[in-house]
């Protein structure tokens, strides 16, 4: 049996009555991360913080930034006979511009859905007759992955092994936000994952340049709660800086090894962010050098993506600019089960999370 | 129906199953008996009333900690007859084998259901071999129906479900699944976790023995706690709130769910039950339990309401409540 604990609860209700005293206007804070969107679910916080203060998601869900073309391109490379689809399972049901991963794979593609992109690695030794296309998405908590493998094949002589990259930086994209008008925010939630890679320092612009509060969130709902808190301080004392409320995983430098891989196999480019659009320098390519495991140097493919009209709000979701309950296909034309958007697809898209969790405050008994 | 083929999710237990069984499968085979959607059904043949119940079984790997196809075949559906408030009796036995499947593991998988049925205490009294071409199937698929006699004096239906009544687990709840999912991904768990694939049965008739009134049993196989609580609240016209903190799960399974991003709520379990009763009885059902190996760790974890009807919440530890929904999809295909 769990032990029953009620300090938890205390210093739950500690924080939430300091926020309140220390947030005297309504205020909008931004959870970068999609984790930090379940999480904040999860744990009910949202419902537990006083009125004035507003929780919005951000664009940290990976797949939901994909775009279209890179969708179709990996549809492209699944109906090739002699290719191996690796991928995480997110992504098997974003909505490209004609048909989603999942689609083709109920035809026969051959798409295997893995959880490190190392096991890759396995399936290409495994096929060396086939083909085997790693889809790289994420952040920079995943990419270093992505740059070991690349090192790994080879290092193993693999010459079948490949990926199909579109990996994003996510400083460049707050800075867009935050030139956004539009966009109203005053103050992040960062990603705790993302800093355990990067460390503090790439985050130092949202106080230095755009007097922005931030602080380092983890997942733990008393983390969460400890974040806001922070938050609240640093808005009432009108003092941003960067805290980390994070200490025990991220450390001020971050991870420097894993940035060593990544900066071997990679280098920063432009990319289009669904929703945002071409945002310089937040993406990453793989050096030329590597450029012998990168699928579209070696197999090049040609797609054409019919830009779809729906009355899908995701870019504007993906901005923190509206709530998910205030597109109107939300939760009618567009539900977990048959996604309109990709914000619907990924359990970590802010639609999906306020699908799932009641659409915003939940309030049991009503 | 939007889908045009089968996904995976359709065979999942969640609402993409429901919506198959809706839309597919009642409006050919409906009738009253069947429309109760119950594990098993229960008909009336010569007078006496009989709890009959299928289930197929895919599970991959075939071998896993605690248990094979063979052992989870078994006790799957003799715990769908005994979610029934039945004695079950007698199995049939379905094997569908792939050409060149080890003749070995084959002799591994039926000694292992001569020792469950020989726990249940139930013979496999018919059965058929089917083979099929090489990768025409995955090795081996076993089917199992199984019969058995409802215990006179117990009415166990959804329906039964009143708001005051506590909602018990028999024990900790994901070994199953995270078991299933550590083994296909490699993932070296302690020796202390393994699948807790188990004939509940026994457990039952000592339970509907000394507390009759139970409203209702379910063991939360495929979609997990989590799909059965919201089909009870459904079924019921209740609704559910449970308390995290009371939530039986063991350290290795938070674990590998926060490495490979699953809720335990939502992980199928094999040996595991739900109850429902009046929480008048709670304290003397609670003592019957604890005295089965089975039933050992058994504690209640929330409460039927009449708020919220249909849905179920959850109190966090740290005081703000969330709804726990039906499960979409898979969390996990092929788990059992």
């Amino acid at each position: 049996m769990p032990e029953h604990n009620n300090e938890t609860k205390e210093m739950a209700q500690f924080l939430i009555r300091e926020i309140d005293r220390l947030v005297t206007k309504p205020v909008r804070l931004m959870e970068v991360c999609g984790t930090h969107t379940v999480a904040i679910f999860r744990a009910g916080i949202r419902q537990l913080l006083p009125p004035q203060v507003d929780l919005v998601s951000g664009p940290g869900c990976p797949v939901c930034v994909t775009p279209d073309e890179y969708i179709d391109k990996a549809v492209a490379y699944a109906r090739c006979e002699d290719v191996i689809l690796t991928t995480f399972g997110d992504m098997l049901r974003v909505p490209g511009s004609t048909s989603s991963l999942g689609e083709v794979k109920a035809t026969g593609a051959d798409i295997r859905v893995v959880y490190s992109p190392l096991e890759s690695l396995t399936i290409a030794a495994q096929n060396p007759h086939k083909k085997i296309i790693f889809l790289a998405v994420g952040f920079e908590t995943t990419a270093p992955t992505a740059a070991a493998t690349v090192l790994a094949t080879k290092k193993q002589n693999l010459t079948n092994l490949f990926l199909l990259s579109s990996h994003k930086i996510v400083p460049p994209a707050l800075k867009v936000l935050l030139a956004d008008p539009a966009v109203n925010i005053d103050g992040f939630l960062l990603p705790g994952h993302v800093c355990a890679i990067t460390g503090e320092r790439p985050f130092d612009f949202l106080p230095e340049t755009y007097h922005m509060p931030a602080v380092v969130a983890g997942f733990e709902p008393l983390e969460i709660l400890r974040t806001i808190y922070r938050l609240a301080r640093q808005i009432h004392d009108d003092q941003p800086t960067i805290e980390n409320e994070y200490k025990r995983i991220v450390k001020p430098d971050g991870n420097p090894a894993a940035r060593q891989i990544l900066s071997e196999v990679y280098e920063p480019t432009d990319a289009v962010w669904r929703g945002i659009g071409m945002i310089p320098d937040s993406g990453l390519r793989m050096k030329e050098q590597y450029s012998a495991f990168d699928a579209q140097v070696v197999l090049p493919m040609v797609t054409k993506t019919i830009a779809k009209k729906t009355a899908c709000r995701c870019g504007e979701v993906l901005r923190g600019i509206i709530k998910p309950t205030a597109c109107q296909l939300f939760g009618k034309a567009c539900v977990p089960e048959h996604p309109i958007g990709a914000c619907m697809v990924s359990v970590e898209g802010s639609c999906a999370a306020w699908y799932k969790y009641g659409s915003g405050r939940y309030t049991y008994g009503t | 129906m939007e889908h045009e083929k089968i996904c995976l999710a359709h065979g999942s237990g969640g609402k993409l199953s429901q919506e198959l069984v809706e839309q597919v499968i009642l409006p050919a085979f409906g009738n009253p008996l069947l429309n109760e959607l119950h594990d098993g059904a229960s008909v009336n043949m010569a007078g006496t009333n009989v709890a009959f119940t299928t289930d197929s079984y895919v599970v991959k790997p075939l071998f896993f900690a605690g248990g094979n196809i063979g052992k989870l075949a078994v006790c799957g559906t003799v715990n769908d007859l005994a979610m029934t408030g039945a004695v079950p009796r007698y199995l049939s036995v379905g094997l569908i084998l792939e050409e060149g499947f080890l003749m070995d593991d084959l002799r591994k998988i039926v000694e292992s259901m001569r020792l469950a049925a020989k726990e249940a205490n139930v013979l496999i009294v018919t059965g058929d071999t089917k083979v099929v071409n090489k990768g025409a199937a995955d090795g081996i698929f076993i089917n199992t129906a199984g019969i058995g006699d409802i215990i006179s004096g117990s009415h166990i239906s959804p329906k039964c479900v009143k708001p005051g009544c506590d909602v018990i687990v028999s024990g900790y709840i994901g070994d199953h699944a995270t078991t299933i999912m550590a083994g296909r991904h490699e993932l070296v768990l302690p020796a202390t976790l393994q699948s807790d694939c188990a004939p509940l049965n026994g457990l039952v008739q000592k339970m509907l023995k000394a507390v009759p009134q139970i409203a209702a049993l379910r063991d939360p196989t495929r979609g997990g706690v989590a799909a059965t609580l919201n089909e009870i609240a459904e079924q019921s016209k209740t609704g559910i709130l449970l308390q995290e903190n009371a939530i039986p799960v063991r350290s290795e399974v938070q674990g590998v769910c926060e490495i490979l991003g699953f809720d335990p709520l939502y992980l199928a379990n094999e040996g595991k039950m739900l109850v429902f009763v009046d929480a008048k009885y709670t304290k003397t059902l609670l003592d019957v339990m604890h005295q089965h190996p089975y039933g050992k760790d058994a504690c209640v974890i929330g409460k039927v309401t009449n708020e919220s009807i249909g849905q179920v919440g959850l109190q966090t530890n740290i005081g703000g409540i969330r709804i726990v929904d039906m499960p979409l999809g898979v969390q996990i295909p092929r788990i059992c």
